[in-house]
Formats: structure tokens, sequence, C-alpha cells
């Protein structure tokens, strides 16, 4: 029986208003803070002791691994770094709001966010050298990823994973399992089409899903108000019928609070949120990145200031819950782990050749295996004739 | 054993896959209610439910992107593109996500989606509803590319399709959907991914071939056979990547001279990799240059269609060529 599906409510010669939005548009437009600049205490949050202390940890690990990759990268080591720095507070509060089996599709420069999610500096760094214990086997650079902690590395083109999170949470519906999904893109990647369908899919499945718009301000050269013409990013959910709402980025009690609020309704069933992160890229776009092309440098002194690390340190100096002393040791300890894991990655021997023609498809195809032997051929050539091609 | 045509035939794979695959779940536009603009999934949202046969907003992109999601987290999507000239939008999804995502994980993860829809012309469908562009997939590493070309061969690919570790494109060519019936088992049955069919057993020339082409170079092979007493052999490729190299230097050792037949525009057709790949490896066994005949190198037209694409005069020229080289 085909009947007629309008309603009075969805009869569509009527008029809207405000009300029908059906959440709070101002959210979308407003900046939620916990922080201030100053460390002084602006808002609500719900975070034990423990787990506040813990959050500066992973800030400051992200900090020092992020610094020793950019070093990495610079003699040579790594092939490509997309710095972190400055944005510490997005990745740590938001995959700090996710439960163990909860699904994460991060974007590339979320370090604070892997370690979270349970990537290890080891393998962080493994990863970042390429070397034998590379978890992702030589494929692709500056991406992060681990299946055993649902940790899903990134798509080099910006955005792709979004759709990606949508499915990921629409089959976890499916399948009446109760995960969460969360991807994490940038102010950039809500040009693409990608972007479009994953918030159209999301709102229309009512999709256990919370997409976190990283705005670091800068899409390499490109400026997020010429990104752009929204007077916000979180504005863009709402179109979509998602509930969004706006963030400081660089309060990680803001990201945290707002991030968890959107896993739990998730989790409830009721959808759905769009997070803006107000943050800023204070490094390079990549290491191949030369800002001072078109960034006053004027801008990143301005952002100093609003250093996620120090102003959530401030926080806690404020709180009572950490001191100077503390701090340093924090800072000493974290420095000299992760100086010895870089020492013990630094001449882990490479990926064997092999894998430049592996996990094409399940079972090697024919013209793989040809080509195979066309490698191994090759390698002898290069052996014989003392040619340096690798 | 009943009758069906091609829709019936991909409809009852589909059927007896999702009883069978409880995680098999199908999304495109208008498969639900309205089982498919052609009817290949009508019916299955009555049986399987609206949670299993997802009509989507109109987005290939979205489509097949979500689908790369589910297959991320353990469902067997399957992905009904209305009509495959559509799939450009989607191509970043295709081509870069469910094509690359085993490799770019280390292994860690995979996304066997089955994208499937109609493709190919003979129906008036003018530029956008009439294309071949199965070459963009067959280069893509990472993807399976299968067009059949029978009911028989539509089930039991599909179903090899669905039960693949491999992300798979499945070409349906559209002018065959109800214009073939033959006899298909109701029990299950697949057939295998990457093995020709010999549509016609012949000792003079093989035509390497796929999809409705397939009649095309059988009712060629009838002609001059009448006219000259050529024997054509017609290979019906149905895996079109990864091809079946030795069904292809099987027959030439018989027949020594080669021609591809298909549809899509000649230029990086799949019909230039077949005829290198017979150049590099067994040139050899050849008598007489190898022979294309193709879809123009020009989009497809809304008329004229017959002659756009090879048909039985084009292919009688390109077979007297071949043997009276």
């Amino acid at each position: 029986m085909v009947g007629s599906r309008f309603h009075s409510t969805d009869w569509p010669f009527r008029e809207y208003s405000l009300d029908d939005i059906g959440f709070d548009l101002r959210r979308a437009l407003g900046l939620y803070r916990v922080i201030d600049e100053e460390g002084g205490q602006v808002g609500d949050f719900d975070v034990d002791v423990d787990r506040l202390l813990e959050m500066y940890v992973y800030m400051v690990r992200a900090r020092i691994l992020d610094d020793w990759l950019l070093r990495l990268q610079r003699v040579g080591k790594v092939a490509i770094h997309a710095p972190n720095k400055g944005q510490e507070a997005v990745g740590v509060g938001a995959a700090m709001a996710l439960d163990g089996g909860d699904w994460l599709f991060p974007s590339y420069r979320e370090l604070g966010a892997y370690l979270v999610k349970g990537m290890s500096e080891e393998e962080i760094l493994d990863r970042a050298i390429a070397n034998i214990d590379d978890i992702l086997r030589g494929s692709e650079f500056a991406v992060y990823g681990k299946r055993s902690v649902n940790l899903v590395p990134a798509p080099v083109p910006v955005g792709n994973q979004a759709p990606h999170a949508v499915g990921a949470a629409m089959a976890a519906k499916i399948l009446g399992h109760r995960t969460v999904v969360m991807a994490i893109f940038g102010d950039g990647a809500t040009s693409r089409g990608h972007f479009h369908a994953a918030l159209n899919f999301a709102g229309v499945f009512k999709a256990p899903v919370v997409f976190v718009v990283q705005n670091n301000q800068w899409a390499i050269s490109l400026p997020s108000r010429r990104q752009t013409a929204s007077v916000t990013f979180a504005v863009k959910g709402v179109a979509y019928g998602v509930p969004s709402v706006r963030v400081d980025g660089n309060d990680v009690l803001a990201v945290y609070t707002i991030a968890r609020e959107a896993v739990e309704r998730a989790r409830r069933g009721e959808g759905p949120t769009l997070v803006e992160a107000v943050t800023y890229r204070m490094g390079p776009h990549t290491t191949a990145d030369d800002p001072s092309k078109y960034r006053d440098p004027g801008e990143v002194k301005l952002f100093e200031k609003l250093d996620p690390v120090i102003r959530f340190k401030k926080f806690l100096y404020k709180k009572g819950l950490l001191d100077e002393d503390q701090d340093r040791r924090i800072w000493e300890e974290w420095s000299s782990r992760i100086e010895d894991t870089v020492k013990k990655c630094y001449n882990k021997p490479p990926l064997p050749v092999d894998v430049i023609l592996e996990n094409v498809y399940s079972k090697p195809t024919w013209n793989l295996l040809e080509q195979y032997e066309e490698l191994k051929e090759s390698l002898e050539i290069i052996r014989e004739l003392g040619l340096e091609v690798d | 054993m009943p009758l069906m045509n091609m829709v019936q035939a991909l409809n009852s794979a589909l059927r007896e896959e999702m009883r069978r695959n409880p995680r098999i779940v199908v999304l495109g536009e208008d498969v639900g209610r309205r089982g498919g603009v052609f009817l290949v999934t009508d019916g299955l949202i009555d049986e399987f439910g609206a949670e299993r046969v997802i009509d989507t907003p109109l987005t290939e992109l979205g489509i097949v992107g979500v689908a790369v999601g589910m297959a991320l987290y353990g469902l067997k999507p399957v992905a009904e593109i209305q009509f495959i000239d559509f799939i450009y939008e989607a191509l970043d999804q295709l081509l870069s996500e469910a094509a690359k995502i085993r490799r770019r994980t280390g292994g860690m993860y995979s996304a066997p989606i089955v994208v499937r829809g109609p493709c190919c012309g003979g129906v008036r469908g003018g530029m956008f509803h009439s294309q071949s562009p199965e070459s963009y997939f067959v280069h893509t590493p990472g993807l399976i590319t299968i067009m059949p070309s029978t009911p028989y061969d539509a089930k039991g690919l599909l179903k090899s399709a669905l039960r693949s570790e491999d992300p798979v494109v499945f070409l349906e060519p559209k002018i065959l959907y109800r214009t073939v019936r033959e006899e298909v088992p109701e029990e299950d049955y697949v057939v295998p991914i990457g093995k020709a069919r010999v549509a016609k057993e012949g000792s003079d020339v093989t035509v390497v071939t796929w999809g409705a082409m397939v009649y095309q170079a059988l009712e060629a092979a009838k002609l001059v056979k009448a006219r000259h007493g050529w024997d054509v052999e017609v290979i019906d490729l149905r895996t079109l990547f990864p091809f079946d190299k030795d069904a292809i230097l099987e027959s030439l050792e018989k027949t020594g001279r080669l021609m591809v037949v298909h549809e899509a525009p000649r230029t990086l057709g799949l019909g230039a990799e077949i005829a290198a790949y017979v150049a590099e490896n067994a040139i050899d066994m050849l008598r007489a240059p190898i022979k294309r005949v193709t879809g123009f190198d020009a989009p497809f037209p809304l008329v004229h269609e017959k002659l756009y694409m090879p048909n039985v005069a084009r292919i009688y020229m390109g077979l007297s060529k071949l043997m009276k080289y």
C-alpha cells in the first residue's frame, strides 16, 4: 500500500521557525570555554583529578613527540611530518571523550589523539620512520593507526574519512552495538564533498557519530575566512539537522566536555553532533611548507600566548593539582623516555622490499606475482652492476 | 530449473546471499520500496527490512564512502549506483579508499564492498546512461572488476563478489537485463572470479570480449562462417580484472589471431592492455596484427548509438582484416 507520507507537521507548504530546528542554534555560533587565557575556570566540567593530570601528561607527551618528529624529519629519518604544535588540546580532549571500544577516524596531525587511543610513542616512531616494525608497512607518511584500539589510519586526501565514520556508525547501529564513532578533520576538509555527504547521511540516519572540525585557521596557506563565507564552521552542521557546538580548541576541558556530551548523546541513540574546535596551527602545514611566505609571524606570536599546554598548566597550578616541581618532573621524565624510544627506533632495520607489492589484494593476483619476479631480478641486477637505486 | 533474465538472476543472488550472510546490506538510491530503477533489488526490503535495504540520499560519493565505513566496521555492503555513469562523484572513495585501504593500513583493515550498477549502451540512454567505464577500475590496483553477459553468470559471479575479500566493481550491461533468458539454478552455485568462458569454440580467430558485445561477436561469427567459412572462437572474459590470461593464451595457441571487442572508447581501453599483454608474452603465436573493435574515442551519443558501439559490420571488417592479412 502506498499512502500519503504527509502529516500536518511535514506538509510542504508551511512556514518554519527557529523552534523547528530542534536544538540550540546559538551553540554553533558561541564559544564554549572552561579555562580562560590565564588558567582561571570560566565554565563547567566533570573530570576527576587523576584524569585531569592524565590529560596534561598526554598533551606534554604529544608536544615532546611532535618536536622529535620534526627533528627526525630534518635529519632525513622521517619522510614528512605534519607538526601538531598548538593543537594538542583538540586531539587529547576529543579522544579522551571516547570509551575504550569506540572508534576514531582521525586526520593526520593528531598525535595527542593517537596516544590517548592507545598507540605508543614507539609505535608512532616506528611508523614515522617506516622501519621494520611500522604497523602500516611503509605505505604512507604522516598517518597513524592501530586496529586493536579501533584507531583507523587517516587518509591523506583530507576529509575522506568523514563518510567512513558515518558508515561505521551506521554499521554499529545495524549490528546493535553501542559503539560511538568519532571523526576528526580540519577546516579545509569542510569544503570537500565528503564532508557534505557525511553530515547529510549522519543527519538522515541519526548515526552515532561525532564530527570534530579542527579549525586551526589555516589549510596550508588558505586562511579559514577564505575557506568559507559561513560565520563559523559549526553553523554548517545546522543545515544538516546535526546539533553543532563551537568550542575553544585551545582549552582541553572545553573540547573534552562538549565531545563527551556528544559521545553520550550518540550512545543514547540521539544521533550525530558536530564540534568545531577553534585552535591554531603554530607550525607549518608540513615540513615541506614555508609559512613565512603567506603568514604574518606576529600572528603566531599572538597565539603563543594562547598555547593550550601552558594554559592547562596554569589551570592545574591554580587548582593546586600541579606545581612547578611536579611539572618539571613530568617534562623531564617524558623527555628522557621519548628520547630513549627514539634511540631504540632509530636504528631498527628497514622494511623488506616485498612491502611495495603486498596488501594490494587479499591474495596476490597473477600480475603481482609476475611483477614480484621482476622486482627480484632487478635487485640482482642492482647488486651485480653495483647500482645505487633505492 | 527456472528460466530467469539477468535482473531476476541478480535479485536471486542478492536474496540468497543476504539469507546466508546477515552482514550483507544493500544501499543506494531507490533500492528500497522502489526496488531499484531496474528492479534488481525488488522485494528485498520486504524480506530483510529497511535496516538492510537502505534508501540513501542522492550522492554516489556518500553511498560508496559510507559503504567503505560499513565494511571497515564489519558489514558486507552492496552499493548500488543507479547508473554507472554517475560513479565519477564517488571515484575518490572507490579508487583512493576502497581500493587502497588494505594497503594503506598495512593490511589491518580492508573494505571488500561490492559496487554494482547498470552500464553500457544500446538502450538510447544518451551520454550519461550508456557508458562503459571499466578501464578506470581495472587500472586501479586493489579492485576486482566483473561484467557478466548471461543470467547464469550474473548470479554466480555476484555470489562470488559477495563472498570476496576484496572490493568488487560489478558492471551489469543494462541491455541484457531483460533480453536474455536462460535456465538458472535455484540451488547455490558460484562462478569463480578470474575465469573466462568460451562462448563459442573456433579455430581461426580469437575474439576476446565481454558484456553485451559477446552477442555481437557471436552474431559476427555466424556471418563470417556463412560467408567465408571462418571459424571464430569467442571468449567472454567475465572478470575484467584479474583477467583470465591463460584462457586467452590457450585460445591463441589454436587460432594465432586476436581481436578484442569492447564498448568503451579505444584509447587505453582494456583492449589495449590485453593487446599489450599478448604482444609482450605471446607475439610468437600471432599470425596477424592484433585488431581492436571498440567504441569510438568520443562521448557516447544519443543518436546512431549502434554505429558508435561495435556492431556486426565493424566486427566483420576486423575479422576480414585479420583473416586476409
